[in-house]
């Protein structure tokens, strides 16, 4: 394969393999959860090297991943005795845990490359570099065989616990009678979520792992209503954003990751606007059309109201109707000729009376709303 | 001694002590309001603001960088307040969004700084961790005009930002306009986040933000002394942080002050009269006896 492939692949790879657990992130509502895992896998990846003297070994990742599983231990711990709400509990564990990696990094790590830079923004350009050697035989990207592994290992999860991690995510309650333990799903989920934050940090650093885990799926989540199908879009725009992202930043000569995380938030923000259902502009448009049928409806319950009051001509005359419903006159001009167009109401020497069928109209409204 | 007379110490103490300070002050309504991490979001989202203004001017006065930062804070508040206005969207996959995107935009704008011909882009990226040490005596003025601006605002809303913090439906029946004031609340709780970027970095903010006002939290039922409590945590850890760092050589400062204001909330968890855990387990324990002697006391 060629640099820019590997580079391609790899981003393919760590996008995808971060939609996944990013599902069930944004369906429980923990998406600032991954935000304070991604920071804290600092320390870990310090404390382990530390114990290792070595920046290759596994152990890190371990580190790392169990570091991870602490901090939201931490955070629940600090939420479940109910003396901070969850969003203080994170905002105090993760800087925390964070500052202590920085001082730990500056004070004693000084002169190994171990730096803040390398684990927070990551380098994808840099993927190619690193080779897996077999056998004396060169068979590919490092980065490649770490992220393909850890998608298998989420797809795998995924589909052998897909049942409990769809029944805890909707209704724990329901879960925990049939004695599938919320706790125990909860933390395989939280364990697969540090995990591909580590296994990403070094393509596109840890920051922007949280862009990869939320972004698509929320992103599906204005499209779709299925578990199913929500997975295998978010899947599918994680691998969109990481394809765009790389020729976006092959173009402008910038950072490969950032592109990607911009990549993301483009295509959330079309699907925003533009989303058939869900989409910004089709609610504006149910909104309107919502506001006009029942500014209409209450035009006609006025008319017919004052049908046959000693004051009808002041309270349903063309140029007075408008003082009686406090509108102003050109949105009650627009609802009138709606009426007349619909045949409810009809203009006889200047005043407006309701027709026969403005009637029946009248009385399918009042059933509607009081049963 | 010789230390406390230095003048570069003087001055980044005193910058630190402003922002702990503000930030004290303001995170107490956000910790109120459970929107305490809106600072971590806002802070990401102001890296691509530095760059830009930067770019757009060429300058590298610190007015103008956190000016852009303000823009770009503000803009982020903007998407994430209309992403859960018009969608079914959860505020936190919101924030979570907003803010790793416009970071990872700070990214692309910083390496493409970072190409441009001219070398004079260096130490942009202070705004990401944060430097201390590199106050200067104007920046510290320009900090201490902001706190005098906001405390002056802060006290003039007192009593609407009360009402709202504790029972915004309330204060919406009394016919106050509920909008402007989350819009009034989050332009001040940006522009705390800002200030304190140059000192502790977009990652920490957050932090001098909330512990501060969970700390302040657990000693006082009341918003006033909650938040000069919180302001004078805030102080105390902007100033010992500075102390400690100057004092062992290599010790960087915005972490050390976060480490600081952290142990304070901590301690104040534990320990604090009628709330802290510590007092918790033993009332629990203690009626556990009560109730059972009293159980007997009934049988027999």
């Amino acid at each position: 394969m060629t640099p820019t492939a590997e580079i391609i692949f790899v981003a393919v790879l760590v996008s995808v393999s971060c939609a996944l657990p990013g599902v069930f992130l944004v369906l429980r509502k923990m998406s600032m959860v991954s935000d304070s895992i991604t920071h804290t896998i600092l320390l870990g990846i310090v404390l382990a090297f530390f114990l290792t003297q070595d920046l290759n070994s596994p152990l890190l990742i371990v580190g790392a991943t169990i570091i991870g599983v602490v901090t939201v231990w931490l955070i629940e711990l600090l939420t479940k005795m109910k003396f901070v709400s969850e969003d203080s509990a994170i905002g105090i564990v993760f800087p925390l845990l964070f500052s202590i990696a920085i001082i730990l990094i500056t004070r004693y790590a000084g002169s190994v490359h171990l730096d803040t830079d390398a684990v927070l923004l990551g380098e994808l350009a840099f993927a190619p570099f690193n080779r897996m050697i077999l056998f004396g035989v060169d068979i590919g990207a490092k980065a490649i065989y770490l992220n393909g592994i850890l998608l298998l290992i989420n797809l795998l999860l995924i589909s052998l616990f897909f049942k409990e991690f769809k029944l805890v995510t909707f209704d724990p309650m329901h879960a925990a009678v049939l004695g599938i333990s919320p706790t125990i799903v909860h933390y395989i989920l939280m364990t697969m979520v540090s995990l591909t934050t580590v296994g990403s940090f070094e393509a596109v650093g840890s920051i922007l792992v949280v862009a990869f885990m939320i972004g698509p799926p929320i992103t599906a989540y204005l499209l779709v209503d299925d578990l199913k199908k929500m997975l295998l879009l978010s899947g599918g725009f994680g691998a969109l954003s990481a394809i765009l992202g790389f020729y976006f930043s092959l173009y402008f000569d910038v950072s490969i990751a950032g592109s990607m995380a911009v990549m993301t938030g483009f295509i959330f923000l079309v699907v925003f606007v533009f989303a058939p259902k869900r989409g910004l502009i089709s609610i504006l448009i149910r909104k309107n059309q919502q506001k006009t049928e029942f500014s209409k409806d209450t035009m006609l319950l006025h008319i017919c109201n004052h049908m046959n009051d000693s004051d009808m001509h002041e309270e349903n005359g063309i140029a007075t109707i408008y003082e009686h419903l406090g509108w102003d006159k050109k949105k009650t001009n627009q609802m009138m000729q709606h009426l007349i167009e619909e045949q409810k109401v009809q203009i006889k020497s200047d005043v407006l009376i309701p027709t026969e069928y403005g009637q029946e109209a009248r009385d399918v409204i009042i059933k509607k709303i009081f049963g | 001694m010789i230390l406390l007379s230095d003048y570069t110490f003087q001055t980044v103490a005193l910058g630190s002590c402003l922002l702990g300070v503000i930030s004290g002050v303001l995170g107490s309504f956000a910790v109120l309001r459970k929107q305490s991490l809106i600072g971590d979001g806002v802070s990401h989202a102001a890296l691509p603001g530095v760059v830009m203004a930067f770019l757009l001017t060429g300058s590298k006065h610190t007015e103008i960088l956190l000016f852009g930062a303000l823009m770009s804070g503000l803009m982020a508040t903007f998407f994430m307040i209309s992403i859960v206005k018009h969608s079914r969207i959860k505020f936190d996959s919101a924030l979570a969004l907003v803010m790793s995107v416009f970071f990872g935009f700070g990214l692309v704008l910083l390496t493409y700084v970072q190409k441009q011909p001219n070398a004079n882009q260096a130490g942009l990226n202070r705004f990401i961790y944060g430097q201390a040490s590199t106050l200067m005596q104007r920046d510290v003025i320009l900090m201490g005009v902001c706190c005098v601006i906001l405390l002056f605002v802060v006290l003039l809303f007192w009593k609407e930002l009360k009402l709202f913090s504790f029972d915004p439906a309330f204060f919406n029946i009394l016919g106050f306009p509920t909008g402007k004031m989350n819009l009034l609340l989050s332009s001040l709780i940006v522009l705390a986040i800002i200030i304190g970027l140059q000192t502790v970095g977009v990652i920490l903010m957050s932090a001098m933000l909330i512990a501060p006002a969970v700390a302040a939290r657990q000693w006082v039922n009341h918003l006033w002394t909650m938040v000069t409590l919180a302001a004078t945590f805030g102080a105390i850890s902007g100033v010992g942080g500075t102390l400690i760092s100057s004092l062992s050589p290599g010790l960087p400062t915005g972490p050390v002050i976060v480490i600081l204001i952290s142990a304070i909330a901590v301690f104040s968890l534990l320990f604090a009269p009628e709330q802290g855990i510590v007092y918790a387990v033993f009332r629990h324990r203690k009626n556990n006896i009560k109730l059972k002697t009293e159980k007997k006391g009934g049988i027999s």
